[in-house]
């Protein structure tokens, strides 16, 4: 177990160091640092000035040493735009955009698994059919187009919750929170959803397809063999052996929540790391884009880290340290 | 004359298919004694699984059972609601797998599928019934099983696991336990342990086995009767011994010419031409009709019944039937 977690910590730096690479190169050569951070009226030599203090004359293998050392400590530079340091700026943003794809990923995961659960279980129901054909719309309408559609319903129309923004929210010190307030939780619901809606499909899909295939296993007719009760089956033996495809893909897609959550972020204008992201794009902030590219490759990393020890937990056949004995 | 624990009568299972209703197993008419070994022989898809499947209530859709009644001591257990009958299996039968490999659920302790089967059935204590389980991995000779009982079945060997499946299958007493294919997936050298394994259980409980398999050497060494199955229908029911030495039906006279015995020098094995039909074309008549080496006329126009040719034994061919008509 501690050898198996030190090797994947191990790949885990290596990609961490690649994507570094290209986050330094992105830093680096997008446009000149020196051009961007000052103003077109600085004479050639100050700027040359500049470029020597900063160490841009370096040679290239040490401003990546430097680049990495920085980074190890949190260090991004300043943005272009706001002149602020970049890390300030992601961590401001970050609660926003985590509260937003955790409560998106728990209502995939729930509605997703009951639902797939319910299909797989009851495979010739009118109801299964009704799930299955809206799965298909929830899979091929794009993010912002729900995002939109729920905007008009319920914010226009209806009147029932925000259109756009986090509502108040309570400053914890190191967190700012929106879950704390009714505006803030009203304000969460429709963009949660939005970007819960593909996940939950995906989820859905996954978890019947996995749940029938389990059904149909010799463990399965053996345990009704034994005259359990169909509850036990479905749910104790059916539903555990479904969970170890259905923790990668989720663990893998909860990632992907918090990268692109950009668009639902930016129809909703929720002030996350996402619409950071957009703006900085929009105005070539090229720090912010390059600590965010560093941010997200992170949380990918971990991410797959953990979903790779939840393995260990859920399938026994992962530990090695039992051993058959021999017959 | 004693009570037959399970009386099976004209049971013909059948399968609606897109070109049309395939019969699996047509008008199979037997009983099983208390602490009988009953053996079933047949190549396969000739029905025997079918039977045993249908016997504990388990053919997968679109399959069913289209006529006949599976008695279990004079109740009849085929018509049951879907919940009782549940009640019924792992209880009053159990049923033991061909494959020890797959038949185990790999996220489970060993433990864990002892206790819930054991608590399933018999109003017991999470204790009580786990003390159940050492005594059963004892009992089918699983050595130190007070500790292996909360390994996970992927720490068992083939055999071991084929033994935690026989204890899974006894955890609640039943009175008949189908054994499909116990030995088929196993290694030679542990098929004669898990053979004796289970039948000296069965032998100790008072359990009647209905043994599905086709190897004929096993049911020679296990079984008191046996029954020949041959495209979906019993050929042939009798005393193992009296049908190995003495076998009426053609089918049974060519299965035992084809095993080679010790001590006689033979350059190749008697085979029976040809190959079993399949379902969708049973030939009119007797099903065997093709292969036979005493076909006669009526063999292909009239379809022989299960009838008996001396006591305790009854055999379904024209050749034993001078009399009755079809």
């Amino acid at each position: 177990m501690l050898a198996f977690i030190i090797r994947r910590l191990a790949q885990s730096v290596l990609v961490m160091l690649f994507v570094a690479l290209i986050a330094f190169v992105i830093f680096r050569y997008v446009g000149d640092p020196i051009t961007s951070m000052v103003g077109v009226e600085t004479r050639l030599e100050d700027q040359e000035i500049m470029r020597d203090r900063l160490g841009l004359n370096d040679p290239v293998v040490i401003q990546f040493a430097r680049f990495i050392g920085n980074a190890l400590q949190g260090e991004f530079g300043i943005s272009y735009r706001l002149q602020q340091p970049v890390t300030e700026l992601i961590l401001s943003r970050l609660p926003a955009t985590l509260e937003l794809a955790v409560a998106s990923a728990l209502i995939a995961l729930v509605f997703g698994v009951v639902l797939g659960v319910f299909t797989a279980l009851r495979p010739k129901s009118f109801v299964t059919a009704g799930i299955m054909a809206a799965s298909l719309v929830g899979v091929s309408l794009p993010t912002f187009l729900i995002g939109i559609g729920l905007i008009y319903v319920f914010s226009v129309e209806l009147g029932w919750l925000p259109s756009f923004g986090r509502g108040e929210v309570v400053d914890l010190g190191w967190w700012r929170t929106g879950l704390l307030t009714e505006s803030g939780l009203k304000s969460i619901i429709l963009p949660a959803i939005t970007l819960s809606l593909f996940q939950l499909t995906l989820i859905m899909r996954l978890v019947r397809a996995e749940m029938l295939e389990v059904l149909r296993t010799e463990y399965i007719r053996f345990a009704r063999a034994r005259g359990l009760t169909q509850r036990a089956i479905n749910f104790g033996h059916a539903l555990k052996n479904t969970m170890v495809p259905v923790i990668t893909i989720t663990g893998l897609q909860l990632g992907s929540v918090i990268a692109f959550a950009i668009v639902t972020e930016t129809v909703f204008q929720w002030p996350g790391v996402g619409s950071l992201f957009i703006t900085s794009v929009q105005v070539v902030d090229v720090p912010v884009m390059a600590a965010y590219l560093m941010f997200i490759a992170l949380v990918f990393v971990l991410i797959n880290l953990i979903v790779d020890i939840l393995y260990y937990v859920v399938d026994p056949r992962l530990r090695v340290d039992g051993g058959a004995s021999g017959n | 004359m004693t009570e037959p624990l399970l009386s099976v009568r004209g049971l013909t299972v059948e399968f609606p298919t897109r070109h049309g209703i395939l019969t699996a197993v047509e008008d199979i008419t037997l009983d099983i004694m208390p602490g009988e070994v009953l053996g079933m022989v047949g190549e396969s898809g000739a029905g025997k699984s079918m039977t045993g499947n249908a016997i504990i209530g388990l053919i997968e859709p679109p399959g069913r059972i289209a006529r006949g009644e599976i008695l279990l001591k004079g109740q009849r257990i085929d018509n049951l609601p879907p919940d009782e009958m549940r009640a019924i299996r792992g209880r009053r039968i159990g049923m033991i797998f061909q494959d020890p490999l797959t038949s185990l659920n790999p996220l489970y302790r060993i433990s864990d599928q002892l206790v819930e089967t054991i608590r399933t059935h018999l109003p017991m204590s999470q204790e009580a019934a786990r003390k159940r389980a050492i005594q059963l991995l004892d009992d089918v000779g699983i050595p130190d099983a007070a500790r292996r009982i909360d390994d996970y079945p992927h720490q068992f060997s083939g055999g071991m696991r084929q033994r935690v499946v026989i204890a899974l299958a006894l955890c609640a007493e039943p009175d008949l336990v189908i054994a499909d294919e116990p030995t088929t997936a196993l290694d030679v050298s542990v098929q004669a342990q898990i053979i004796d394994v289970m039948k000296q259980l069965c032998a100790d409980r008072g359990a009647a086995i209905l043994l599905v398999t086709h190897d004929m050497g096993v049911i020679a060494e296990t079984a008191n009767r046996v029954a020949v199955m041959y495209a979906g229908r019993i050929a042939e029911i009798g005393p193992v011994r009296e049908v190995i030495k003495d076998a009426r039906h053609p089918y049974t006279a060519g299965l035992m010419g084809a095993i080679p015995r010790l001590g006689e020098n033979l350059d190749r094995l008697q085979q029976i031409p040809g190959a079993m039909p399949r379902l969708s074309s049973i030939p009119q008549g007797c099903a065997f009709n093709p292969r036979c080496p005493k076909v006669f006329d009526r063999c292909r126009s009239h379809r022989p019944s299960l009838s008996q040719a001396e006591v305790g034994r009854q055999v379904a061919c024209w050749l034993y039937d001078g009399v009755t008509e079809a």
